[in-house]
């Protein structure tokens, strides 16, 4: 009875200590998954100027949106697509009109030991499926995902999207679909170009960039949600600053036009 | 390495099993009292958890802890705050999903002792409270910690039902099996491999304990 005891004090002791740090006021940011090492960057800029700390979720853009219509605690949403910035602006959530932050990239990327050459034309892709070479190709689910839209647009303009129907793997978020391509487990895959762009993925193989007029603008925006207060008003406004836009193009975007 | 989502996933974990425990060990004993049929309805009306994909059983109580709903309406209206997307939601969550777990080992034990070992405890004067206190509950002992452990360890390994109901708030609902999956989609398996192997630590010391736990107390009872 005396171990029992003991472990029944050790389990009290540890439902009474402290909630786990980071369960503060510390600004909640929701941001698109492909934001996410730029956002980091910029997170950190931010702490070393402010001193102020944030809490950023990830995810794809859609599932974010609807979780803040369903009143999730989020302070900001940073998405991938215009459109659901505007919807959420136009709702009893949102603080403010949003604000256009930047213009994203979609880029083609095989992993190392892949038998497809990425080109900005997709060539090689053509090339790759006709040699029969391609056995799953990685794209963000176009259901809630702004770059899987983007990315089936992209191979529609190519003449590509009904003869890779059956070997689309689809990532629930943009950055699950690099992960597919990353890791080899497909055979390339229509990714984020700010994913691209990281020393952790740098060596892992190549990409190329796909012409801009074949899909529908990729706009990041940004929407200063009802939950917001003057800490999370101070990144909001740093997000639009020089320092911010400069990490940004570091990342890969371009300046929204 | 998230300690905090570490600490989060073990708060949720303690907390789940110390709430559902008392209720699992007093449904279990109710239900060994019924009659046979019923008995099988209400206990697969409780096993509908284990049935259901995790990602169903989080959107059934997504909607209805939802502000919109009952549930949720009444969280709010007492505590002003939204019941989804907070620590004390996936835990409302978590104890729901745990109810076969913890309650299905208890009942097992319960039905192992038996309407005679009831009846003696009677005969010799003991009232029902004391029969269940002195007799019934120690023998169920290594049922009922078998289903604090398996809830234990369900909790700390759930995932759909999280992703589901808790939105990925760090140091909120951020729990650790969310951590390592955000982990490997930032590109940082080092990290992810890490926290799999404390995790898978932590899970493999916890069932030993019981275990061995449960052995000593069997060997008392048989003593």
């Amino acid at each position: 009875m005396r171990t029992g005891l003991a472990v029944s004090l050790v389990l009290f002791g540890m439902l009474f200590s402290t909630r786990p740090a980071g369960a503060s006021d510390a600004p909640l940011i929701a941001a698109a998954s492909s934001m996410q090492f730029a956002l980091r960057e910029i997170a950190q800029s931010f702490k070393q100027e402010t001193g102020i700390e944030l809490r950023i979720t990830l995810g794809a853009s859609g599932k974010l949106f609807r979780q803040i219509e369903n009143n999730a605690p989020f302070e900001l949403f940073i998405s991938a697509d215009d459109r659901l910035a505007q919807d959420l602006a136009a709702s009893q959530h949102a603080r403010l009109p949003r604000v256009i932050l930047a213009r994203g990239r979609l880029a083609v990327f095989a992993a190392g030991g892949s038998p497809l050459q990425p080109d900005s034309r997709l060539n090689g892709l053509a090339d790759a499926l006709a040699k029969g070479q391609i056995s799953k190709f990685a794209i963000a689910n176009p259901a809630h995902a702004p770059y899987g839209r983007r990315a089936r647009e992209a191979l529609q303009s190519a003449g590509l999207w009904a003869r890779l129907q059956d070997k689309l793997v689809m990532g629930e978020n943009v950055a699950q679909a690099a992960q597919f391509a990353i890791s080899g487990a497909a055979q390339g895959g229509m990714v984020a170009h700010s994913l691209l762009v990281t020393d952790k993925t740098s060596d892992r193989g190549r990409y190329a960039l796909l012409p801009e007029s074949w899909h529908q603008p990729i706009l990041h925006s940004m929407v200063l949600l009802e939950n917001s207060d003057d800490t999370t008003m101070a990144f909001f406004q740093y997000l639009r600053s020089p320092r911010a836009q400069q990490i940004l193009s570091r990342f890969g975007y371009a300046p929204a036009l | 390495m998230d300690w905090s989502a570490f600490n989060l996933s073990l708060q949720l974990a303690l907390y789940t099993v110390l709430l559902l425990l008392p209720l699992a060990v007093l449904t279990a004993r109710w239900l060994v009292t019924l009659p046979p049929r019923r008995k099988a309805i209400i206990e697969a009306l409780l096993t509908i958890p284990l049935i259901l994909p995790p990602t169903v059983m989080g959107f059934f109580l997504l909607v209805s802890m939802n502000d919109a709903h009952a549930i949720g309406r009444i969280w709010r209206s007492l505590f002003d705050e939204s019941l989804v997307f907070s620590f004390e939601g996936l835990l409302v969550a978590s104890i729901i999903v745990n109810i076969p777990f913890a309650v299905q080992p208890a009942l097992r034990a319960f039905e192992g002792i038996g309407n005679d070992m009831r009846e003696a405890a009677a005969t010799c004067g003991m009232s029902q409270w004391r029969s269940f206190r002195r007799i019934e509950f120690p023998l169920a002992w290594p049922g009922i910690l078998t289903g604090a452990v398996l809830s234990f360890a369900h909790t700390l390994g759930e995932f759909g039902v999280v992703l589901m109901v808790g939105g990925n708030i760090p140091g909120e609902t951020r729990t650790i099996s969310i951590a390592i999956y955000d982990q490997v989609q930032s590109f940082d398996n080092a990290s992810a491999a890490l926290m799999s192997g404390v995790l898978l630590a932590i899970s493999v010391l916890a069932i030993s304990i019981t275990f061995l736990l449960t052995r000593k107390t069997l060997i008392r009872i048989r003593a």
